[in-house]
């Protein structure tokens, strides 16, 4: 279906999101909301984030953007580094990555048409008023609303209509990449499936690259080729869709997709989760997982795990099954 | 790939959705509000009545504010009580009363409107520009607000008029002055927490400018805090001419104003009461239709009444 080998348009390395927070008569400590995640975007694909609430995945997606400096690590785009851009030219490159953004009640200005919205993105563009009109009603039809819709105010709309119209307004601009931070976590399931069509249509038709953070997992099944699961601010594991989903290695990605409500269960290797994600600002020594994990072994408590290379594209950060390869490869060279 | 029926457009478009916010119900949702309303309902008359007088006042006074009649004053020298010829009686110096109220209302909402109007400029400006930019910028600006909002304002007017002198422009100037950091500290909060709405975020990631964002984004959802504090506003103003006129520093003399007619009338109160109840009565319907009207404008364009629903 794709073809490989493309050109790379967005890189991510070493990405890191501190933020300092200060309490009365306290000392200043940092929240490491990401810490350390590198992962490769092409264009005409979707890489999904996955993870629980705190995990980092809008922390990564707000310093793509630049709503958030990041505190370190390299992010380029197409070859050029887009880190710490200033003036005109974080302007410039602004328009080349775009988001829609989780609430479709507080991502439009509910004091602006939806004509005037789109319209605020074409002047970005550069397009000259007269020709908002004809462009606000292609950009709609694109979003499959009605030319009327244009008229509207967002509190006429319903929370899917208001979604198309983020996206529109996204794909104004004509971006390279769109992130879309929960863009559809707010919709009605039977909605969501339309909107998520749209965005493939869309994709295919002008080969955007998406970065679709979720913390449901059918939905990243169904819009990604690769997968990236995040816990307290890293990557655990990282691959293409088919591999993370049905082999997945890391105890926390199993009891992820164990979770996921399915009528065919398969059930193996079904793993149980329970307690809170850890504090960010005070994340427990070694792997940050392991106070969940039900696998967890002495070295989990005390080293932290990296993220090693399992099979193909597939990369795993833990020690349980590092020790079990290691166990196969050794008992594969016994034989 | 999932298939659905496209059923979400018929949907939406087909049942009414609560539509709080759109402009047409907004009027309407005001006007109806106002109509159920008979104390806004008084306010908003007597605001207009009272620009109506002072705007044609030449017109509708009977006669000149400042011409002393000859039979304006009794045979020993006392104002004239009010009767068929002076309707509200004369003053001390046999000046119409009517006359001089209808002229010092022209002072009053002038005083009290374009004051505001400077107020509200400077403290939008300078809340909205201190809330957005944040950091070291704030922190002078908003000081430097706490400063001047530290001073009793009346205390603090009548000092700055000691310096600059009085006339009708230092007064408006002063008052001015010392009302802009009410609405400046308000507005700061306001942008506050407009500016880490989502809609802001994406306009800033699509590149629109930051004065573009403040004008397009951020100062629409101030006018109803702005049209609220400015009526408030008035009311003060009013006040506070009139007490600086009562001290003899406001508007100055032989220039008719409410102040000063409470001022000259309070000397005569025991024989001629009448110079002290004309003025002191417009002084309050004034003050209290401001106020009322202010407390109506707060409950509908209440923000969270508002934007309920959307």
């Amino acid at each position: 279906m794709k073809t490989p080998a493309r050109d790379v348009p967005l890189k991510v390395e070493g990405l890191k999101v501190y933020f300092r927070v200060r309490r009365a008569f306290g000392k200043a400590r940092a929240i490491k909301a990401v810490d350390d995640v590198s992962f490769e975007l092409r264009s005409g694909e979707t890489l999904g984030i996955a993870g629980e609430s705190g995990s980092g995945k809008s922390s990564v997606a707000r310093s793509l953007v630049q709503l958030t400096r990041p505190t370190g690590g390299t992010i380029s785009l197409a070859g050029a580094p887009v880190t710490n851009l200033t003036g005109q030219r974080l302007k410039r490159f602004r328009r080349r990555m775009q988001m829609v953004y989780q609430d479709p009640y507080d991502s439009l200005d509910p004091r602006m048409s939806v004509h005037d919205a789109i319209g605020e993105a074409l002047s970005v563009r550069g397009l000259p008023k007269a020709e908002h009109k004809s462009e606000v009603v292609q950009l709609l039809e694109r979003v499959k609303l009605p030319a009327t819709v244009a008229e509207r105010y967002p509190n006429q709309l319903s929370g899917g209509q208001r979604q198309r119209v983020s996206i529109a307004r996204a794909l104004a601009v004509n971006p390279e990449i769109i992130i879309c931070d929960e863009a559809v976590a707010a919709l009605d399931v039977s909605i969501r499936a339309q909107v998520l069509n749209l965005l493939k249509d869309i994709q295919h038709d002008t080969g955007v690259g998406y970065l679709f953070i979720s913390h449901d997992l059918s939905t990243l099944r169904f819009m990604a080729d690769h997968v990236a699961i995040m816990y307290v601010g890293r990557i655990v594991e990282h691959g293409t869709s088919e591999e993370v989903f049905s082999n997945p290695q890391h105890p926390y990605t199993r009891a992820l997709i164990a979770a996921v409500p399915s009528v065919t269960s398969r059930g193996h290797r079904r793993l149980k989760l329970s307690g809170e994600p850890p504090d960010p600002g005070n994340p427990p020594a070694g792997c940050p997982f392991h106070t969940r994990c039900p696998e967890a072994i002495d070295q989990c408590r005390t080293e932290r795990p990296e993220l090693v290379t399992f099979d193909g594209a597939q990369t795993v950060a833990c020690h349980v099954v590092q020790l079990g390869r290691a166990r196969v490869a050794a008992s594969g060279e016994t034989a | 790939m999932i298939n659905l029926p496209e059923n979400e457009l018929n949907l939406a478009f087909t049942a009414s959705e609560p539509t709080v916010l759109s402009q047409p119900n907004f009027w309407r949702r005001a006007g109806r509000s106002l109509l159920h309303d008979p104390v806004a309902l008084c306010s908003f008359a007597f605001i207009a009545l009272l620009a109506v007088v002072a705007i044609f006042a030449p017109l509708i006074a009977p006669y000149d504010p400042l011409r002393q009649f000859s039979n304006g004053l009794s045979y020993v020298g006392a104002p004239v009580s009010p009767n068929g010829h002076f309707l509200l009686g004369t003053d001390a110096s046999g000046r119409d009363v009517l006359s001089r109220l209808i002229f010092g209302a022209r002072v009053s909402l002038l005083v009290g409107v374009v004051a505001t109007g400077l107020a509200s400029l400077i403290g939008v400006v300078i809340g909205t520009v201190a809330g957005y930019v944040g950091g070291v910028t704030e922190s002078i600006l908003m000081r430097f607000t706490d400063m001047v909002l530290s001073f009793p304002i009346l205390l603090f007017c009548v000092a700055l008029i000691a310096v600059t002198g009085p006339s009708t422009r230092n007064v408006v100037l002063v008052i001015a002055f010392a009302y802009w950091t009410y609405l400046a500290r308000v507005v700061r909060g306001q942008v506050l927490s407009i500016k880490e709405r989502e809609f802001v975020n994406a306009a800033r990631t699509l590149g629109v400018g930051h004065v573009k964002i403040i004008r397009k984004h951020i100062i629409p959802h101030l006018i109803p805090t702005i049209i609220v504090y400015a009526t408030l506003g008035v009311a003060t103003s009013i006040l506070i001419e009139a007490s600086l006129s009562f001290l003899g520093i406001g508007v100055p003399l032989p220039q008719a104003s409410w102040g000063e007619m409470i001022y000259e009338g309070q000397q005569y109160f025991q024989s001629a009461p009448w110079l002290l109840v004309a003025p002191g009565v417009a002084l309050i319907l004034t003050v209290l239709a401001f106020n009322l009207a202010g407390d109506w404008l707060t409950d509908i364009l209440d923000p969270a009444v508002q934007e309920m629903g959307s």
